[in-house]
Protein backbone atom coordinates (compact mmCIF):
# COMPACT_ATOMS: atom_id res chain seq x y z
CA UNK A 1 0.00 0.00 0.00
CA UNK A 2 1.46 3.56 -0.83
CA UNK A 3 -0.23 6.41 0.99
CA UNK A 4 1.84 8.78 -0.23
CA UNK A 5 2.10 8.01 -3.60
CA UNK A 6 -1.85 7.61 -4.02
CA UNK A 7 -2.30 11.06 -1.71
CA UNK A 8 -0.33 13.23 -4.12
CA UNK A 9 -2.01 16.55 -4.97
CA UNK A 10 -2.67 15.75 -8.54
CA UNK A 11 -4.94 12.42 -7.82
CA UNK A 12 -6.65 14.35 -4.92
CA UNK A 13 -7.76 17.09 -6.93
CA UNK A 14 -8.56 14.53 -9.17
CA UNK A 15 -11.01 12.61 -7.04
CA UNK A 16 -12.04 16.12 -5.47
CA UNK A 17 -13.41 17.22 -9.16
CA UNK A 18 -15.45 13.77 -9.20
CA UNK A 19 -16.98 14.10 -6.14
CA UNK A 20 -17.93 17.61 -7.27
CA UNK A 21 -19.36 16.17 -10.39
CA UNK A 22 -21.06 13.18 -8.25
CA UNK A 23 -22.96 15.83 -5.86
CA UNK A 24 -24.08 17.99 -8.95
CA UNK A 25 -25.25 15.32 -10.68
CA UNK A 26 -27.44 14.35 -7.53
CA UNK A 27 -28.36 17.99 -6.74
CA UNK A 28 -29.94 18.43 -10.75
CA UNK A 29 -31.73 14.88 -11.14
CA UNK A 30 -32.96 15.21 -7.48
CA UNK A 31 -34.59 18.79 -8.23
CA UNK A 32 -35.91 17.21 -11.40
CA UNK A 33 -37.13 14.70 -10.44
CA UNK A 34 -39.07 15.93 -7.43
CA UNK A 35 -40.78 18.52 -10.11
CA UNK A 36 -41.71 15.14 -12.18
CA UNK A 37 -42.27 12.86 -9.23
CA UNK A 38 -44.60 15.84 -7.64
CA UNK A 39 -46.78 16.06 -11.18
CA UNK A 40 -47.07 12.27 -11.74
CA UNK A 41 -47.61 11.66 -7.20
CA UNK A 42 -50.66 13.94 -7.40
CA UNK A 43 -52.52 12.92 -10.63
CA UNK A 44 -52.39 9.70 -9.37
CA UNK A 45 -53.61 11.41 -5.66
CA UNK A 46 -56.50 12.92 -7.56
CA UNK A 47 -57.79 10.01 -9.47
CA UNK A 48 -58.14 10.36 -12.38
CA UNK A 49 -59.97 8.09 -14.83
CA UNK A 50 -57.47 6.22 -17.06
CA UNK A 51 -54.45 8.75 -16.84
CA UNK A 52 -54.05 7.55 -12.62
CA UNK A 53 -53.91 3.91 -13.84
CA UNK A 54 -51.10 4.57 -16.93
CA UNK A 55 -48.97 6.10 -14.77
CA UNK A 56 -49.60 3.57 -11.75
CA UNK A 57 -48.69 0.87 -14.22
CA UNK A 58 -45.48 3.05 -15.28
CA UNK A 59 -44.35 3.69 -12.26
CA UNK A 60 -44.55 -0.02 -10.58
CA UNK A 61 -42.69 -0.75 -13.87
CA UNK A 62 -39.72 1.49 -13.12
CA UNK A 63 -39.64 1.41 -9.35
CA UNK A 64 -39.01 -2.76 -9.97
CA UNK A 65 -36.37 -2.29 -12.59
CA UNK A 66 -32.85 -1.96 -11.34
CA UNK A 67 -31.13 1.43 -11.78
CA UNK A 68 -28.25 -0.13 -14.01
CA UNK A 69 -30.72 -1.25 -16.70
CA UNK A 70 -32.25 1.95 -16.96
CA UNK A 71 -28.89 3.62 -17.25
CA UNK A 72 -27.79 1.14 -20.06
CA UNK A 73 -31.25 1.95 -21.41
CA UNK A 74 -30.68 5.55 -21.85
CA UNK A 75 -27.46 5.75 -23.18
CA UNK A 76 -27.06 2.33 -25.71
CA UNK A 77 -30.22 1.47 -26.75
CA UNK A 78 -32.41 5.15 -26.63
CA UNK A 79 -29.38 5.87 -29.92
CA UNK A 80 -30.89 3.02 -31.84
CA UNK A 81 -34.35 4.62 -32.13
CA UNK A 82 -32.15 8.25 -32.86
CA UNK A 83 -32.19 10.01 -29.33
CA UNK A 84 -28.62 10.61 -28.62
CA UNK A 85 -27.19 12.12 -25.07
CA UNK A 86 -23.90 12.89 -23.97
CA UNK A 87 -22.94 10.68 -21.10
CA UNK A 88 -23.55 13.29 -17.79
CA UNK A 89 -26.93 14.14 -19.49
CA UNK A 90 -27.52 10.56 -20.29
CA UNK A 91 -26.96 9.61 -16.29
CA UNK A 92 -29.09 12.38 -14.94
CA UNK A 93 -32.30 11.76 -17.37
CA UNK A 94 -31.73 8.08 -16.40
CA UNK A 95 -31.69 9.03 -12.32
CA UNK A 96 -34.25 11.51 -12.67
CA UNK A 97 -36.44 8.71 -13.97
CA UNK A 98 -35.77 6.00 -11.75
CA UNK A 99 -35.90 8.52 -8.51
CA UNK A 100 -38.76 10.55 -9.65
CA UNK A 101 -40.57 6.85 -9.55
CA UNK A 102 -39.26 6.59 -6.35
CA UNK A 103 -40.58 10.13 -5.43
CA UNK A 104 -44.03 9.98 -6.79
CA UNK A 105 -45.13 6.87 -4.41
CA UNK A 106 -43.29 9.17 -1.68
CA UNK A 107 -45.83 12.42 -2.47
CA UNK A 108 -48.90 10.00 -3.06
CA UNK A 109 -48.78 8.90 0.10
CA UNK A 110 -47.41 12.13 1.88
CA UNK A 111 -51.02 13.21 0.28
CA UNK A 112 -52.80 10.42 1.30
CA UNK A 113 -51.17 10.92 4.92
CA UNK A 114 -53.59 14.30 5.27
CA UNK A 115 -57.27 13.16 6.77
CA UNK A 116 -59.33 13.66 4.54
CA UNK A 117 -61.56 15.76 5.86
CA UNK A 118 -59.43 18.74 5.48
CA UNK A 119 -60.38 18.27 1.94
CA UNK A 120 -63.88 18.25 2.44
CA UNK A 121 -63.92 21.36 4.43
CA UNK A 122 -61.77 23.23 2.06
CA UNK A 123 -64.52 22.06 -0.78
CA UNK A 124 -67.33 22.63 1.11
CA UNK A 125 -65.84 26.29 1.98
CA UNK A 126 -66.35 27.01 -1.59
CA UNK A 127 -62.47 26.26 -3.27
CA UNK A 128 -61.98 24.28 -5.93
CA UNK A 129 -59.83 20.91 -6.28
CA UNK A 130 -56.85 22.10 -7.26
CA UNK A 131 -56.79 25.53 -4.94
CA UNK A 132 -57.98 22.80 -2.23
CA UNK A 133 -54.84 20.59 -3.06
CA UNK A 134 -52.65 23.79 -3.39
CA UNK A 135 -53.61 26.18 -0.50
CA UNK A 136 -54.73 23.20 2.10
CA UNK A 137 -53.80 19.38 1.44
CA UNK A 138 -49.78 20.37 -0.20
CA UNK A 139 -48.68 22.43 2.48
CA UNK A 140 -49.38 20.13 5.42
CA UNK A 141 -48.54 17.18 3.23
CA UNK A 142 -44.96 18.73 2.58
CA UNK A 143 -43.32 19.01 5.93
CA UNK A 144 -44.13 14.85 6.19
CA UNK A 145 -42.29 14.36 2.75
CA UNK A 146 -39.38 16.15 3.60
CA UNK A 147 -37.43 13.35 5.53
CA UNK A 148 -38.34 10.34 3.02
CA UNK A 149 -37.18 12.37 0.44
CA UNK A 150 -33.83 13.37 2.39
CA UNK A 151 -33.50 9.68 2.30
CA UNK A 152 -34.23 8.78 -1.36
CA UNK A 153 -31.45 11.54 -1.53
CA UNK A 154 -29.14 9.40 0.02
CA UNK A 155 -29.71 6.66 -2.34
CA UNK A 156 -29.54 8.63 -5.29
CA UNK A 157 -25.80 10.18 -3.85
CA UNK A 158 -25.31 6.70 -3.70
CA UNK A 159 -26.65 5.47 -7.07
CA UNK A 160 -24.67 8.30 -8.79
CA UNK A 161 -21.88 6.21 -8.62
CA UNK A 162 -23.52 3.54 -11.06
CA UNK A 163 -23.00 6.28 -13.55
CA UNK A 164 -19.33 4.98 -13.85
CA UNK A 165 -19.99 2.07 -16.19
CA UNK A 166 -21.05 4.86 -19.06
CA UNK A 167 -17.90 6.40 -18.04
CA UNK A 168 -19.25 9.52 -16.45
CA UNK A 169 -16.20 10.95 -14.80
CA UNK A 170 -17.57 11.12 -11.78
CA UNK A 171 -15.94 10.10 -8.22
CA UNK A 172 -16.22 6.44 -8.65
CA UNK A 173 -14.96 6.59 -12.42
CA UNK A 174 -11.91 8.86 -10.86
CA UNK A 175 -10.63 6.08 -8.58
CA UNK A 176 -10.95 3.96 -10.95
CA UNK A 177 -8.46 5.90 -12.79
CA UNK A 178 -5.95 6.66 -10.01
CA UNK A 179 -6.04 2.90 -8.32
CA UNK A 180 -5.95 2.13 -12.06
CA UNK A 181 -1.91 3.85 -12.14
CA UNK A 182 -0.48 1.61 -9.59
CA UNK A 183 -1.11 -1.42 -7.79
CA UNK A 184 -0.33 0.11 -4.14
CA UNK A 185 -2.68 2.61 -4.90
CA UNK A 186 -5.92 0.18 -4.73
CA UNK A 187 -6.71 0.54 -0.68
CA UNK A 188 -5.91 4.30 0.01
CA UNK A 189 -8.10 5.55 -3.27
CA UNK A 190 -10.61 3.43 -2.17
CA UNK A 191 -10.36 4.59 1.54
CA UNK A 192 -10.86 8.42 0.47
CA UNK A 193 -13.31 7.47 -1.87
CA UNK A 194 -15.56 5.73 0.88
CA UNK A 195 -14.74 8.52 3.17
CA UNK A 196 -16.01 11.43 0.90
CA UNK A 197 -19.16 10.11 0.58
CA UNK A 198 -19.42 8.19 3.70
CA UNK A 199 -19.41 11.97 5.58
CA UNK A 200 -22.03 13.84 3.01
CA UNK A 201 -24.39 10.88 3.17
CA UNK A 202 -24.11 10.35 7.12
CA UNK A 203 -24.50 14.06 7.34
CA UNK A 204 -27.76 14.11 5.17
CA UNK A 205 -29.21 10.84 7.38
CA UNK A 206 -28.33 13.06 10.77
CA UNK A 207 -30.19 16.03 8.89
CA UNK A 208 -33.15 13.30 7.75
CA UNK A 209 -33.60 11.73 11.59
CA UNK A 210 -33.67 15.70 13.03
CA UNK A 211 -36.47 16.58 10.79
CA UNK A 212 -38.34 13.34 11.65
CA UNK A 213 -37.98 13.80 15.44
CA UNK A 214 -39.08 17.29 14.94
CA UNK A 215 -42.34 16.22 12.86
CA UNK A 216 -43.38 14.09 15.84
CA UNK B 1 -39.72 -6.35 -31.40
CA UNK B 2 -37.92 -8.91 -32.32
CA UNK B 3 -38.22 -11.92 -30.36
CA UNK B 4 -35.75 -14.06 -32.42
CA UNK B 5 -33.07 -12.33 -29.70
CA UNK B 6 -34.91 -14.33 -27.31
CA UNK B 7 -35.08 -17.73 -28.67
CA UNK B 8 -31.59 -17.50 -30.30
CA UNK B 9 -29.92 -16.71 -26.99
CA UNK B 10 -32.58 -18.55 -24.67
CA UNK B 11 -29.99 -20.30 -22.88
CA UNK B 12 -27.61 -17.45 -21.93
CA UNK B 13 -30.62 -15.52 -21.24
CA UNK B 14 -31.59 -18.46 -18.54
CA UNK B 15 -27.78 -18.90 -17.16
CA UNK B 16 -28.29 -15.06 -16.11
CA UNK B 17 -31.75 -15.69 -14.37
CA UNK B 18 -30.43 -18.40 -12.92
CA UNK B 19 -26.99 -16.58 -11.53
CA UNK B 20 -29.41 -13.38 -10.55
CA UNK B 21 -31.79 -15.42 -8.58
CA UNK B 22 -29.28 -17.35 -6.66
CA UNK B 23 -26.76 -14.30 -5.88
CA UNK B 24 -29.94 -12.87 -4.78
CA UNK B 25 -31.17 -15.68 -2.70
CA UNK B 26 -27.75 -16.54 -1.05
CA UNK B 27 -27.68 -12.77 -0.38
CA UNK B 28 -30.89 -12.64 1.55
CA UNK B 29 -30.67 -15.80 3.35
CA UNK B 30 -26.69 -14.90 4.28
CA UNK B 31 -28.10 -11.20 5.49
CA UNK B 32 -30.71 -12.12 7.61
CA UNK B 33 -28.67 -14.16 9.59
CA UNK B 34 -26.56 -11.48 10.18
CA UNK B 35 -29.39 -8.92 10.35
CA UNK B 36 -31.13 -10.58 13.06
CA UNK B 37 -27.37 -10.78 14.87
CA UNK B 38 -26.86 -7.11 14.06
CA UNK B 39 -30.33 -5.91 15.45
CA UNK B 40 -29.69 -7.83 18.21
CA UNK B 41 -26.60 -6.44 18.85
CA UNK B 42 -28.20 -2.51 18.71
CA UNK B 43 -30.59 -3.20 21.29
CA UNK B 44 -28.63 -5.55 23.80
CA UNK B 45 -28.52 -3.72 27.56
CA UNK B 46 -24.79 -3.58 26.42
CA UNK B 47 -23.58 -0.02 25.35
CA UNK B 48 -20.37 -1.05 23.43
CA UNK B 49 -22.40 -3.62 21.48
CA UNK B 50 -24.99 -0.95 20.71
CA UNK B 51 -22.01 1.05 19.56
CA UNK B 52 -20.42 -1.93 17.33
CA UNK B 53 -23.74 -2.56 15.60
CA UNK B 54 -24.79 1.66 15.26
CA UNK B 55 -21.29 1.51 13.58
CA UNK B 56 -21.88 -1.29 11.49
CA UNK B 57 -25.33 0.11 10.12
CA UNK B 58 -24.33 3.58 9.34
CA UNK B 59 -21.40 2.53 7.94
CA UNK B 60 -22.55 0.41 5.25
CA UNK B 61 -25.76 2.27 4.69
CA UNK B 62 -24.25 5.52 3.89
CA UNK B 63 -21.60 4.05 0.92
CA UNK B 64 -22.61 3.00 -2.28
CA UNK B 65 -22.64 -0.79 -3.27
CA UNK B 66 -20.34 -0.75 -6.01
CA UNK B 67 -17.71 0.72 -3.68
CA UNK B 68 -17.76 -2.42 -1.41
CA UNK B 69 -18.49 -4.54 -4.36
CA UNK B 70 -15.09 -3.46 -5.96
CA UNK B 71 -13.24 -3.80 -3.03
CA UNK B 72 -14.54 -7.28 -2.13
CA UNK B 73 -13.56 -7.91 -5.44
CA UNK B 74 -10.41 -6.02 -6.31
CA UNK B 75 -8.67 -6.52 -2.42
CA UNK B 76 -9.60 -9.99 -2.08
CA UNK B 77 -9.17 -11.25 -5.55
CA UNK B 78 -12.67 -13.57 -5.11
CA UNK B 79 -14.12 -14.49 -8.45
CA UNK B 80 -17.12 -12.11 -9.69
CA UNK B 81 -20.10 -13.56 -8.39
CA UNK B 82 -18.15 -14.97 -4.97
CA UNK B 83 -17.37 -11.21 -4.53
CA UNK B 84 -20.58 -9.56 -5.43
CA UNK B 85 -22.86 -11.89 -3.30
CA UNK B 86 -20.51 -11.07 -0.04
CA UNK B 87 -20.58 -7.26 -1.01
CA UNK B 88 -24.65 -7.46 -1.83
CA UNK B 89 -24.76 -9.49 2.10
CA UNK B 90 -22.49 -6.87 3.52
CA UNK B 91 -24.98 -3.74 2.44
CA UNK B 92 -28.56 -5.84 2.78
CA UNK B 93 -27.11 -6.04 6.22
CA UNK B 94 -27.35 -2.83 7.34
CA UNK B 95 -31.06 -2.29 5.95
CA UNK B 96 -32.44 -5.79 7.12
CA UNK B 97 -30.86 -4.91 10.50
CA UNK B 98 -32.66 -1.41 10.88
CA UNK B 99 -35.63 -3.40 9.71
CA UNK B 100 -35.39 -6.01 12.21
CA UNK B 101 -34.58 -3.77 15.12
CA UNK B 102 -38.01 -1.02 14.02
CA UNK B 103 -39.88 -4.81 14.54
CA UNK B 104 -38.77 -5.56 17.51
CA UNK B 105 -38.86 -1.80 18.92
CA UNK B 106 -42.20 -1.62 17.90
CA UNK B 107 -43.75 -4.34 20.08
CA UNK B 108 -44.70 -2.68 23.54
CA UNK B 109 -42.17 -2.12 26.73
CA UNK B 110 -45.27 -3.87 28.98
CA UNK B 111 -44.91 -7.10 26.46
CA UNK B 112 -41.05 -7.40 27.92
CA UNK B 113 -41.99 -6.79 31.19
CA UNK B 114 -45.30 -8.98 31.54
CA UNK B 115 -43.32 -12.07 30.36
CA UNK B 116 -40.19 -11.22 32.41
CA UNK B 117 -42.52 -11.04 35.59
CA UNK B 118 -44.61 -14.12 34.93
CA UNK B 119 -40.65 -15.81 35.31
CA UNK B 120 -39.03 -16.39 31.81
CA UNK B 121 -35.62 -14.99 31.31
CA UNK B 122 -34.79 -12.47 28.64
CA UNK B 123 -34.06 -14.52 25.75
CA UNK B 124 -36.69 -16.64 26.64
CA UNK B 125 -39.05 -14.06 26.39
CA UNK B 126 -37.03 -12.38 23.69
CA UNK B 127 -37.90 -15.83 21.83
CA UNK B 128 -41.24 -16.23 22.58
CA UNK B 129 -43.10 -13.44 23.11
CA UNK B 130 -41.39 -10.69 21.43
CA UNK B 131 -40.01 -12.04 18.18
CA UNK B 132 -43.28 -13.55 17.15
CA UNK B 133 -45.21 -10.39 17.14
CA UNK B 134 -42.23 -8.83 15.56
CA UNK B 135 -42.27 -10.59 12.58
CA UNK B 136 -45.31 -9.75 11.72
CA UNK B 137 -44.75 -6.25 11.53
CA UNK B 138 -40.87 -7.02 10.11
CA UNK B 139 -42.21 -9.19 6.69
CA UNK B 140 -43.02 -6.07 4.47
CA UNK B 141 -39.98 -4.46 5.15
CA UNK B 142 -37.78 -7.38 4.53
CA UNK B 143 -39.82 -7.84 1.48
CA UNK B 144 -38.61 -4.69 0.23
CA UNK B 145 -35.45 -5.33 1.10
CA UNK B 146 -35.34 -8.32 -0.98
CA UNK B 147 -36.86 -6.39 -4.20
CA UNK B 148 -33.87 -4.17 -3.69
CA UNK B 149 -31.66 -7.27 -3.58
CA UNK B 150 -32.82 -8.39 -6.49
CA UNK B 151 -32.57 -5.00 -8.13
CA UNK B 152 -28.98 -4.07 -6.19
CA UNK B 153 -27.26 -7.63 -7.79
CA UNK B 154 -27.38 -6.77 -11.31
CA UNK B 155 -24.40 -4.63 -10.12
CA UNK B 156 -22.32 -7.71 -10.19
CA UNK B 157 -22.81 -7.56 -14.03
CA UNK B 158 -19.77 -4.89 -13.40
CA UNK B 159 -17.43 -7.21 -11.86
CA UNK B 160 -18.34 -9.65 -14.55
CA UNK B 161 -20.51 -12.20 -12.35
CA UNK B 162 -22.59 -13.80 -14.99
CA UNK B 163 -25.81 -12.69 -14.21
CA UNK B 164 -28.60 -11.23 -16.16
CA UNK B 165 -27.10 -8.10 -16.87
CA UNK B 166 -23.91 -9.30 -17.92
CA UNK B 167 -25.72 -11.43 -20.13
CA UNK B 168 -27.61 -8.53 -21.60
CA UNK B 169 -24.13 -6.94 -22.23
CA UNK B 170 -22.83 -9.94 -24.53
CA UNK B 171 -26.35 -10.58 -26.26
CA UNK B 172 -26.49 -7.22 -27.24
CA UNK B 173 -22.57 -7.55 -28.16
CA UNK B 174 -23.20 -10.26 -30.26
CA UNK B 175 -26.79 -8.92 -31.88
CA UNK B 176 -26.34 -5.66 -32.39
CA UNK B 177 -29.95 -4.97 -31.07
CA UNK B 178 -29.42 -3.58 -27.91
CA UNK B 179 -33.04 -2.02 -27.50
CA UNK B 180 -34.66 -5.47 -27.85
CA UNK B 181 -31.96 -7.51 -25.72
CA UNK B 182 -32.63 -4.27 -22.45
CA UNK B 183 -36.50 -4.88 -22.80
CA UNK B 184 -36.19 -8.83 -22.75
CA UNK B 185 -33.94 -8.49 -19.97
CA UNK B 186 -36.20 -6.16 -18.22
CA UNK B 187 -38.88 -8.19 -18.63
CA UNK B 188 -36.48 -11.05 -16.57
CA UNK B 189 -36.26 -8.88 -13.89
CA UNK B 190 -39.67 -7.80 -13.54
CA UNK B 191 -41.20 -11.36 -13.21
CA UNK B 192 -39.36 -11.57 -9.95
CA UNK B 193 -39.68 -8.26 -8.44
CA UNK B 194 -43.32 -7.74 -9.47
CA UNK B 195 -45.28 -10.38 -7.81
CA UNK B 196 -42.93 -9.53 -4.71
CA UNK B 197 -44.12 -6.09 -5.20
CA UNK B 198 -47.77 -7.00 -4.94
CA UNK B 199 -46.83 -9.59 -2.10
CA UNK B 200 -45.61 -6.39 0.25
CA UNK B 201 -48.08 -4.09 -0.91
CA UNK B 202 -51.34 -6.92 0.37
CA UNK B 203 -49.49 -7.80 3.51
CA UNK B 204 -48.94 -4.03 4.33
CA UNK B 205 -52.64 -3.51 3.56
CA UNK B 206 -53.35 -6.76 5.91
CA UNK B 207 -51.60 -5.69 8.65
CA UNK B 208 -52.93 -2.07 8.58
CA UNK B 209 -55.94 -3.28 8.79
CA UNK B 210 -55.34 -5.76 11.93
CA UNK B 211 -54.06 -2.41 14.03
Amino acid sequence: MDFIGAYSADNLTFLVNGFWLTLKMAFIAIILSFILGGVVGTLRFAQIPVLSQVLAVIVEVIRNLPLLLIIFFTFFALPEIGIKFKEVPAAIIALTIFEAAMLSEIIRSGLNSIDKGQMEAARSSGLSYFQALWHIIVPQALRRMVPPTVSQFISLLKDTSLAVVISVPELTHQAQIVYGQKSGYLEPTLLVVVLMYFVVNYTLSILSRRLEVKRT
Amino acid sequence: MNFSILTDNMDMFLEGFKVTIIASITALIASLLLGAFIAVLRIAPYKPLNWLGTTYVEFFRNIPLLIIMLFVYLVFNFKGLTAGTIALTIYTTAFIAEAIRAGILSIPKGQMEAARSSGLTYSQAMRIIILPQAIKVVIPPLGNQFINLVKNSSLVAVIAGGDLMYQADLISARTFKVMDTYILVAMFYLILTIPLSLGVGYLEKRLAKSN
